[in-house]
């Protein structure tokens, strides 16, 4: 495999304006709701084209997740557009009954996830949404990892018949998956070939885990990289065929350790394949107010800590 | 096909109440209590207001759309709609059996003809009866949305924000209807959360509010006559209904301590004494 690089940055939320952009000119049953978020979520170009399709609901997210809901009725494909923590834990009710029990064809589109998020603080930094998100019955969870993997996502989704979650945050991140990847859902990229651990990450923290693979390259350690895009369904497939070969593995991910792609991964091994597993993630703890890199390297979630999680797991074999 | 007599209508009423008594009894759960009291609402709203296609489709295009908030009267929904040939009245029978497509509250997951969402938890359903009023609107189609909600449920603040949303977003093809009975499961809704004026309270938020005795089939049916009229003029409407809890059955009457318990062997014989058996039970 060739190295993995950049030349440019941008933020997983104008990957979602983007591939909004484009389902307004190809799809017209998808429609789009906001809750006082427009220019946050980037969802301007898609409701300066579609006027018609587009619902601003205001400050009122329950009311958004019901509304959403109810458009599917008639054929349309709503995505709904706020902050991850609006986005799950203020209306989970309203998306347990009106649309994951209801069966639902609604697209979850939530941005400023995680730690990120930077000076906001603990108040909007949510770190549990994914496992809100992958416990409730019939719910895809999408945490794409890049701009262009988040826009292919975003395209994705509006094939796919049902509820999903799609959860992308809001600094500027390295651009490092092709443009013209399409997305599967529920299929596993790997990134980077190795044969002594194999590092499981998503959103974010894919790229952290590259940098640490270069680290790790340098101590003469082997080290397999998988972009777990999608928590659920998860790629149990991908990950067991990893695991034999490398016989350990690190998760990595902006999230809290319960209820995370950590969870995710330990729940397949012990199951499947047990294994020596160290988690990457938030530890029982909320997050701050502070800069995004600043905040990922005091709570353990950088590429640094990725490559000691990765010794570690080494160690254990 | 001709619309069926108020008269007519009352003898429906009649054969939903012996189903609505019959169906939580036998499962010893349920709630009677609204349910009776939305009885008379429910037969005019399907026999009657309600433009209907035949058979049952999720999308519900080129018919009329009805949204049953308070989930917890299911017992009369259900009787109503097998009543009015959605699914075969046997299998009211199953209700809240194991195995069966009459959950608790309405569900959509076993695929109940008749059903669009799930609901039970409260407040939620005039928001999905705004989305489904607005798709609607997006598909140019010019049939209309109706939603039921119970008055203690106006206690949750998700109602609200609907309703400040359907006027300001001038959702005109949605009739909406409160049951106002007064009663909620802890008590009085004047003791337990008095409601103020909700006709002044829906007024204020831009809707156009009409009120109604839902006990009285000729003013439903006329209250509901005068609702369709007054759609497509750039305001929501409501339609605040006057009910009598447990209406039907005289030991339910007008009290929250049939909100969901099921009458024993003695009581189900009384009740269906006061209930002429018109249409065949299940």
């Amino acid at each position: 495999m060739t190295k993995i690089t950049y030349t440019e940055k941008k933020d997983t939320r104008s990957g979602f304006g983007a591939g909004l952009a484009e389902l307004g000119r190809t799809n017209p049953n998808v429609v789009a709701l906001c809750a006082d978020l427009v220019g946050s979520l980037k969802m301007q170009e898609f409701i300066k084209e579609n006027p018609e399709r587009f619902f601003q609901i205001g400050i009122a997210e329950a009311n958004m997740m019901g509304i959403a809901a109810g458009l599917t009725i008639g054929g349309k494909i709503p995505f709904s557009g706020t902050f991850a923590n609006f986005s799950t834990g203020r209306v989970y009710d309203q998306i347990r009954q009106s649309i994951a029990y209801s069966e639902k064809n609604v697209k979850i589109c939530a941005s400023h996830a995680g730690l990120t998020l930077g000076e906001d603080g603990a108040t909007h930094q949510i770190l549990e949404d994914i496992g809100m998100m992958k416990m409730l019955p019939n719910m895809v969870v999408i945490n794409p990892c890049d701009y262009n993997q988040t826009k292919a996502a975003t395209i994705a989704i509006a094939d796919y018949h049902g509820p999903v979650y799609l959860r992308f945050g809001r600094p500027s991140v390295p651009i490092f998956t092709p443009a013209d990847q399409k997305f599967e859902i529920g299929k596993a990229i790997k990134l980077i070939e190795g044969t002594d651990v194999t590092i499981f990450a998503t959103g974010h923290l894919v790229w952290e885990a590259i940098e640490a693979e270069a680290v790790l390259a340098e101590q003469g350690i082997s080290v397999e990289v998988i972009n777990i895009h999608t928590i659920k369904p998860l790629d149990t497939e991908a990950i067991l065929a990893s695991v034999a070969k490398t016989g350990c593995v690190v998760t990595a991910e902006e999230h809290q350790m319960n209820g995370g792609l950590g969870d995710s991964v330990a729940q397949t091994l012990a199951l499947n394949h047990p294994a020596p597993l160290e988690m990457v993630a938030v530890n029982d703890s909320f997050g701050e107010s502070g800069k995004p890199a600043e905040l990922m390297t005091k709570y353990g979630i950088d590429a640094a800590n990725i490559v000691k999680a990765a010794q570690r797991a080494i160690a254990r074999k | 096909m001709s619309k069926p007599t108020t008269a007519e209508l009352e003898r429906i009423a009649s054969q939903v109440r012996r189903d609505i008594v019959r169906m939580v009894h036998a499962v010893n759960s349920g709630h009677p209590g609204g349910s009776l009291g939305c009885t008379d609402f429910l037969v005019a709203l399907y026999f009657h207001a309600m433009n209907r296609k035949d058979g049952f489709d999720m999308d519900g295009k080129g018919e009329d759309l009805f949204f049953l908030s308070n989930g917890h009267i299911s017992p009369v929904w259900y009787s109503v709609l097998a009543r009015a040939g959605y699914f075969e009245v046997s299998e009211l029978a199953t209700f809240r059996k194991i195995n069966s497509r009459l959950q608790g509250h309405p569900a959509t997951e076993e695929g109940l003809e008749g059903i669009r969402i799930a609901s039970g938890s409260l407040g939620q359903g005039l928001s999905v009866a705004c989305g489904a009023a607005q798709a609607k609107k997006l598909n140019g189609d010019k049939n209309l949305i109706y939603a039921l909600m119970g008055d203690g449920e106006l206690e949750e603040g998700q109602v609200w924000e609907a309703a400040m949303y359907a006027a300001h977003c001038k959702v005109d093809n949605l009739i909406a209807t409160v049951d106002f009975n007064g009663q909620q499961i802890d008590g009085p809704t004047e003791e337990v959360m008095s409601l103020g004026n909700i006709k002044a309270k829906f007024e204020a938020f831009g809707w156009t509010v009409i009120e109604s005795n839902g006990n009285d089939m000729a003013s439903i049916v006329s209250s509901l006559e005068e609702a369709k009229k007054l759609t497509g003029q750039g305001k929501p409407i409501l339609n605040l209904m006057t009910t009598d809890m447990g209406y039907g059955v005289d030991f339910m009457v007008g009290t929250h301590k049939w909100h969901g318990v099921a009458p024993n062997d003695e009581q189900l014989a009384d009740a269906l004494g006061q209930l002429e058996e018109t249409l065949g039970d299940y």
